[in-house]
């Protein structure tokens, strides 16, 4: 077993465990971000329950560790895969009849989510957790750290903001299509019956969770409107 | 027909290729697709000038051994067949047919179209046989198997290592051609007993020979000439993993 993940399955291992880890907290987030739809006083609970006190920081810790390891080794794999495909590339090259296109551009898309992923924790992270981290009482915005509420309904009260997150999730959601059943796949939970019942069940789970996300925001973009 | 041809020359494994174009008249649509290269090398021949090496043997799809990426697909532009079962009348009269050898740093070009595939050999080599002897063919019914493993087994066993797996991939993976061959024993009594020392040995190599990490875009699937499921890999990343976490 020491060498389980020098292998190229163990290495696609570490990115399914990682991955249905993270596939967990995005379902989590999207649950704890639903409450603000119906209460402030609900969302300001959560975002106090998850400051500065150690069981959110050891949560914290732990998530970003499962975010970095799968990153990493999205970047290592793919760089052997292109080593392993060689210099010279086809002239010509066909779509495959039934490939799907986010299937063949993971890491891609996986840029994407990252580059969302900073702008977001920029926006909340570092105005919540880190300002009460360092024992700061305003944020960069001016308002109070617990203040979550105020802070999410300031930022999505700008379209510019809401459309970015918009084409953020999009690119979570393809992410994750493939991304769920192939992680199944790779553990071995997969066979032929239950091939497209997993893919569906991919876009079925994916289309709930970003769906989830992208309802709080146009919620709240047209809540400001009224 | 008549036709333009694209096709990759390089005159050894060290010396760098090129495309070159030639054209082909008065083919009959009834041509195969190799004999059309046969009638290009025959010109060739008498003009005198070198002919396009490119792999061949059975010629009815059994053997494995053609191995062209034409139009930018493996096999060419139709399903469940390889190169040698490809038909002109798949072309329109006029086509300019760009013919390339397989791509895959595993798999390096050793003349014009021809690839060195002995990798596949050393793969199967490290795991992909019963390692005690069996006896002869026994008696119908003497060992049950049940009708879906049998099919299971044969759908696996049809794989032919042509290669066109590892020629699609986009990360010049082998995972199809190992799992076919790990599921294709691992599905029979005979095979089963040795399956996780198999599936070890094998990946192993696989790892070794430099061929990349299966990423599930299910390429290899859509251009099989056997059309071999992926579902194979899904068992053999299963019993890998149930043999690196055994030992």
């Amino acid at each position: 077993m020491a060498n389980i993940f020098t292998s190229s399955i163990g290495k696609k291992l570490i990115m399914s465990i990682t991955g249905a880890f993270l596939v967990l907290f995005l379902t989590f987030h999207m649950l704890m971000n639903g409450a603000l739809v119906f209460s402030d006083e609900a969302y300001d609970a959560i975002v106090n329950f998850l400051g500065a006190n150690w069981y959110a920081l050891i949560g914290t810790v732990i998530l970003a560790a499962g975010v970095v390891i799968h990153f990493i080794y999205a970047i290592i794999l793919t760089l052997q895969n292109r080593r392993a495909r060689g210099k010279i590339r086809y002239a010509e090259a066909k779509r495959e009849p039934n490939v799907e296109w986010t299937s063949k551009n993971m890491f891609v898309l996986g840029l994407v989510v990252i580059c969302g992923l900073l702008l977001h924790l920029y926006n909340f992270w570092y105005n919540m957790q880190w300002t009460e981290i360092m024992g700061e009482h305003t944020n960069s915005l001016g308002m109070g750290p617990k203040d979550g509420a105020v802070m999410v309904r300031d930022l999505f009260s700008h379209l510019g903001y809401v459309i970015v997150y918009l084409v953020w999730l999009v690119g979570i959601w393809f992410h994750l299509t493939h991304g769920v059943w192939s992680m199944l796949h790779t553990v071995g939970w997969n066979s032929k019956v239950w091939m497209k019942r997993l893919r569906c069940i991919s876009y079925i789970l994916a289309t709930l969770i970003v769906g989830g996300f992208a309802l709080t925001v146009i919620i709240i973009y047209i809540q400001g409107l009224m | 027909m008549n036709f333009k041809l694209k096709i990759w020359r390089q005159p050894d494994a060290k010396s760098k290729g090129r495309f070159e174009t030639y054209e082909v008249t008065d083919i009959s649509a009834d041509t195969s697709f190799l004999e059309m290269l046969d009638i290009l090398n025959n010109k060739l021949i008498h003009e005198g000038k070198d002919p396009v090496a490119f792999d061949h043997d059975c010629r009815e799809g059994i053997c494995g051994m053609c191995s062209l990426h034409i139009n930018g697909e493996a096999h060419g532009p139709d399903t469940e067949i390889t190169t040698c079962q490809l038909h002109m009348r798949k072309f329109h009269d006029g086509d300019t047919i760009t013919i390339e050898p397989w791509r895959s740093a595993a798999f390096p070009v050793i003349k014009d179209l021809v690839v060195e595939r002995s990798a596949f050999d050393k793969i199967l080599q490290a795991g992909g046989f019963i390692s005690v002897n069996t006896g002869g063919v026994p008696d119908g019914n003497t060992i049950p198997i049940s009708h879906d493993d049998a099919e299971e087994s044969m759908d696996a066993a049809a794989c032919i290592g042509c290669g066109a797996c590892v020629a699609t991939c986009k990360n010049g993976s082998a995972m199809l051609f190992v799992a076919a061959r790990v599921s294709s024993l691992a599905k029979l009594p005979q095979g089963k007993v040795e399956t996780l020392r198999r599936a070890n040995a094998m990946i192993s190599k696989m790892d070794e020979l430099g061929f990349g990490n299966c990423t599930n875009t299910r390429a290899c699937e859509a251009e099989c000439p056997k059309a071999i499921s992926i579902s194979h890999i899904a068992r053999l990343n299963r019993k890998f993993l149930i043999s690196r976490f055994k030992n």
